[in-house]
């Protein structure tokens, strides 16, 4: 057997993906740690020990991600654009753009039919439209980030915000949860302000057909549905795997084209 | 004739009264959730320092954030007109007046008449404003108003990288985590604020004499910090506190209209 990985150190988490002849065979996403080799080996032993193997038994692993130039087992690293782009032409075989949202950054990349990234954005400057925002947000609402997907759908009036900005953003929560305003509400309305701050990041590169997701924040169904709408096109869902781990997926393939002679930067 | 002018800010609300071009009395109050209370707390201060009663006020201006609810002004004016009155009535030579309030930051260029030539501000990122020191002042863990003398005793130079307030609160816990001593630290943000507001000011270009107003403009930190990011001395305002000069400003402007 041929394995391969890939392993993405993000700021808030950690993903590694163990593959063998194109198939996921074992995969994780644990927290970031301070030391991203720490974050590395966590990930990395938990998705092998998914997979039943140790670290002996792949054949190449590629790194990828903020932490990405500090992680010792890894023979090579790769921009985290050209790992989304590859992990979601993998989950997504028609896609052209990726918005990928992690817990500090926002990307919206554009692909050929082949894969090939051809105009990309980030922010990386600005917690507005990142992981971060709505972190922010879930905490003065004193409620898990991953339930705060749910409350658009069960909005009676969304809330909209006036600033972008979190720090904006967040003082106005403080004020209409004083007022008493709902909190689906309020959290429909901090879903849309962060799915309108993207929307400039997916028109900067003129989103085209399919668009997909990935990265944490596309398991927030109402993020992601009120970006439907603000870009005006419909987004594929991922099913084949965790879009949070497209990246690691994307540096695994990268692996498994290494070892099949190609892959070049 | 006795005239008024009231600044309600997103923080403070202050009051100044003027008689025959002189300020008698002002005041400055921690704003509250409702901007007619501030500006009447405020203002009652103003009076009873001065000894007088609100019907002995000719006339009287609001400004700021909340002016259009403070009830007891005839009328209410732009800050940005009355933060240029204020300056050019206190320093005839200034040019450019930057302004940090708590909720935004503006830069105000004026002619030699004190005409209000240009104008430029933010109030749309909490970067570059009076919020970014009180956030890393909390994380710091020190007095808002301390942190220009913390400042003064830094040895180490320490470039703060994020602009985004959230993210360069994170970068500031991390080094205090690193064991940075606070004072270096508080007098990278000092720059890191200064450069923000610097770069707002250099859009509509520089002109000197520059003055630096609001609240922020009382810490030499970012005082002097922002001499170096616009590489001109920025001057003082004398005889007054300097988040005092939009009511001063107002309460000219109510003169003006006499």
């Amino acid at each position: 057997m041929i394995r391969v990985a890939g392993c993405d150190v993000g700021s808030l988490t950690s993903k590694a993906v163990i593959m063998e002849k194109n198939r996921i065979v074992g995969f994780s996403i644990v927290k970031s740690k301070a030391k991203p080799q720490d974050s590395a080996d966590e990930a990395m032993q938990a998705a092998l020990s998914q997979a039943d193997c140790g670290l002996e038994d792949i054949k190449y692993c590629v790194g990828t991600g903020y932490g990405r130039d500090q992680i010792s087992f890894v023979d090579e690293a790769r921009s985290e654009i050209a790992c989304h782009g590859m992990g979601a032409k993998w989950l997504v075989p028609s896609v052209r753009t990726i918005i990928d949202i992690g817990g500090q950054d926002c990307k919206a990349i554009r692909i050929d039919k082949n894969g090939k990234v051809e105009k990309f954005i980030t922010n990386d400057k600005c917690a507005s439209g990142t992981g971060r925002f709505l972190e922010v947000m879930a905490k003065v609402l004193n409620i898990g980030v991953d339930e705060l997907g749910e409350l658009t759908d069960k909005a009676q009036t969304p809330i909209t915000f006036a600033s972008m900005c979190t720090v904006w953003a967040q003082a106005d929560v403080i004020k209409y949860i004083n007022s008493g305003y709902s909190i689906e509400d309020i959290g429909a309305g901090i879903n849309a302000a962060m799915a309108k701050r993207v929307a400039m990041l997916a028109n900067a590169v003129k989103a085209e057909k399919d668009v997909c997701m990935t990265g944490g924040v596309a398991k927030n169904k109402g993020v992601v549905s009120t970006l439907e709408k603000v870009i005006g096109v419909k987004i594929k869902r991922v099913r084949k795997a965790d879009p949070q781990i497209a990246g690691a997926i994307g540096a695994a393939l990268f692996s498994q084209a290494r070892l099949n002679g190609g892959g070049d930067k | 004739m006795i005239f008024a002018g009231c600044d309600v800010g997103s923080l403070t609300a202050k009051a100044v009264i003027m008689k025959d071009n002189e300020i008698i009395s002002s005041a400055v109050v921690r704003a509250g959730i409702k901007p007619e209370e501030s500006a009447l707390a405020v203002f009652q201060m103003a009076l009873g320092q001065a000894g007088l009663h609100m019907d002995d006020i000719t006339f009287s201006v609001g400004t700021g954030y909340g002016k259009e609810r403070i009830p007891f002004v005839k009328r209410s004016e732009s800050e940005i007109s009355c933060h240029a009155r204020g300056a050019f009535w206190l320093m005839p030579s200034v040019r450019m007046i930057i302004d940090i309030g708590g909720q935004d930051a503006k830069a105000i260029k004026v002619d030699d008449s004190g005409k209000v030539i240009r104008y430029v501000y933010n109030d749309k990122c909490a970067s570059g404003t009076g919020r970014f020191l009180e956030i890393m002042a909390d994380a710091l863990e020190v007095k808002l108003e301390d942190m220009g003398s913390f400042s003064e005793t830094s040895e180490e130079k320490i470039t703060i990288s994020n602009q985004c307030v959230i993210f360069a609160e994170t970068e500031v816990v991390s080094l205090i985590n690193d064991g940075k001593s606070s004072c270096d630290i508080i007098n990278g943000l000092h720059h890191a604020m200064a450069n923000r507001v610097a770069s707002l000011a250099k859009s509509i270009g520089v002109s000197e004499d520059v003055v630096m107003t609001g609240g922020v403009a009382k810490n030499s930190g970012v005082f002097k910090a922002l001499s170096e990011g616009l590489s001109v001395p920025v001057k003082p305002l004398n005889g007054i506190d300097p988040q005092l000069n939009g009511a001063l400003g107002a309460a000219l402007l109510a003169a003006d209209s006499i």
